[in-house]
């Protein structure tokens, strides 16, 4: 493409007149776009969210070795080398590739966790901040209940209760994390449910399940998907805390905390069991934190005049 | 003939607080109203409790003869629709002119949503070139033109207004409050507009309400109002105040 052309369709995408509802949108993104790259942080943890991506995706090309199967005889907790990059376990698996079968489970969880609890919270918080009331009192104080417990604690109780695995834990973490989410669709709701582009779309004679959809809905949205951006390190970590107690996936499963957990028998002579697991662990928390910290300058609406 | 808009003894109480203490007005179809008063008078109030917005304590409201309960109905909504005084407060921020205009029809269920939208937005003198754009992307000025256009769309024969350029610089205002008047002539509608600017009243109306603590005070021609024809000592300070400030010696 000609630096002609390129100079056109941002013009196209930056126009002050769209010619059309697809070109407002797209012109929207791009500006949001814009202010995210310009951030090179953001940038660099946006790069290794979508490492992990191809990684997971590609895992069964990726991984020299069986994540599960080990040679027991002849390579039992290798020193990183060559052949092995980070060593082997205490069952001789390679655990270069069992951190790369590992990312699946660590994506696995985070992405069940969002889907489940992002939208519990964004339901409970506008609906409890638009009706106000009696509606808004009860749906509270289940809000607070949760939010009385430590994180970790519940989601062990969860998991004692429904018994260990990781779709269990999944759940677990899910109900243990809808409630921040609640609390801040909440809050946001009732700033902008007095406001006159509400009571606006009230004259028009708009249901409230109309009006909660898809006018405060939208507006709560950008802060959410920041807040659950952020919460993924600590969606990690539960994971990897509940594996590491032995609650969360079960072995043979190659998830990172639990890789944790077994390897820390030898943690002082065989360091890279644990280290390369748990190394794995920041790395991905961090990508996932930089990321939301990039949206939020791009996204955030109190920020520039979105 | 039964009045398009009539209001008797309307009483609002926010709290303990009586923001309108027994108001009484009647306005005729096609006539342009007026509420005028110092901040805090209740004309808002008097406005927002019509549209629905504020809760009535006591008192009635019927629109063409039909007596209003404390639930609107979507025919309501139809007949009656509201500007606001704030144009930056009024449009959704996440949403184009285009979203905006389309909501009222969607709510309604009609099915010529593309042709008025367009002859909304021609009326109110914002081409095509607005039709997408996001009110960020707006200035006061066309803001409330699109307020206009989204309060028109659902052919509604009142229309309240609150204070519609009270926010807007003063050749703005004028744009504003000849549009409306033209919109006015040409529709029929009935205004019941707020201000505290005597002088658009006098320009935009024929009879006014002066309004005082949640009470009226007293009602008049705009005539009345030109040639000084007041019987209250605080429609005198108003009139008084209206004038500005006045250099001594």
């Amino acid at each position: 493409m000609s630096a002609e052309a390129i100079q056109t369709r941002r013009d196209w995408l930056l126009s002050e007149r769209p010619a059309s509802r697809v070109q407002a949108r797209l012109g929207r993104a791009y500006v949001a776009w814009r202010r995210f790259s310009a951030n090179r942080l953001a940038f660099v943890g946006l790069l290794i969210i979508i490492a992990l991506l191809v990684v997971a995706a590609f895992a069964d090309v990726l991984a020299p070795y069986s994540p599960t199967f080990g040679d027991l005889k002849g390579s039992r907790l290798l020193a990183p080398s060559a052949a092995h990059w980070f060593g082997t376990d205490d069952l001789g698996r390679d655990i270069y590739s069992r951190i790369i079968f590992g990312s699946r489970w660590t994506l696995y969880v985070v992405i069940l966790v969002a889907i489940i609890a992002a939208p519990i919270g964004l339901l409970v918080g506008t609906v409890a901040g638009y009706a106000g009331g009696w509606t808004d009192a009860i749906l509270m104080r289940i809000t607070d209940i949760f939010l009385a417990f430590p994180k970790l604690i519940l989601a062990l109780a969860f998991v004692a209760a429904l018994g260990p695995g990781i779709e269990n834990a999944v759940l677990a973490i899910a109900i243990t994390s809808w409630p921040p989410y609640a609390r801040i669709a909440r809050a946001e709701t009732l700033t902008v449910r007095n406001s006159d582009y509400i009571k606006a779309v009230q004259l028009m004679g708009a249901s409230p399940f109309r009006i909660v959809l898809r006018h405060i809905m939208p507006l709560c949205i950008s802060s959410l998907i920041i807040r659950v951006t952020l919460d993924m390190a600590g969606i990690i970590l539960t994971a990897a805390g509940l594996g590491f107690l032995g609650l969360g996936a079960q072995p043979p499963l190659p998830e990172w905390g639990a890789m944790i957990a077994s390897g820390r028998r030898f943690v002082l002579d065989q360091w890279w069991v644990a280290g390369a697991p748990g190394f794995a662990i920041l790395i991905v928390s961090l990508g996932f934190n930089l990321l939301g910290d990039g949206l939020r300058d791009a996204l955030d609406p109190r920020s520039g005049d979105q | 003939m039964t009045a398009a808009l009539s209001v008797d003894r309307l009483e609002v109480v926010f709290d303990r607080f009586r923001a309108l203490k027994g108001v009484s007005l009647e306005v005729e179809s096609g006539e342009s109203f007026g509420l005028v008063g110092e901040s805090g008078s209740g004309k808002s109030t008097l406005l927002r409790a019509i549209a629905g917005l504020a809760p009535a304590a006591s008192g009635t409201i019927a629109v063409n003869g039909k007596q209003l309960g404390a639930r609107r109905d979507k025919a309501f909504y139809r007949e009656v629709q509201m500007v606001f005084q704030d144009p930056y407060g009024s449009l959704h921020p996440r949403q184009t002119v285009d979203r905006l205009l389309q909501e009222p029809l969607a709510i309604h269920g009609f099915a010529d949503g593309e042709k008025r939208i367009q002859r909304a937005l021609d009326e109110v003198g914002l081409g095509t070139g607005f039709r997408f754009r996001y009110s960020h992307q707006l200035s006061g000025g066309q803001r409330q033109r699109v307020a206009i256009a989204r309060a028109l769309i659902l052919e509604p024969s009142i229309l309240l207004l609150d204070e519609p350029t009270s926010a807007l610089d003063a050749s703005v205002q004028a744009e504003v409050l000849n549009l409306l008047e033209e919109i006015r002539r040409r529709r029929k509608l009935t205004f019941l507009m707020v201000s505290h600017d005597l002088a658009i009243i006098t320009h935009m109306c024929e009879r006014l309400m002066v309004m005082q603590n949640g009470e009226a005070v007293e009602h008049l021609t705009a005539g009345d109002l030109v040639e000084r024809r007041v019987t209250k000592d605080y429609t005198r300070n108003l009139l008084r105040a209206s004038e500005g400030f006045v250099r001594t010696a």
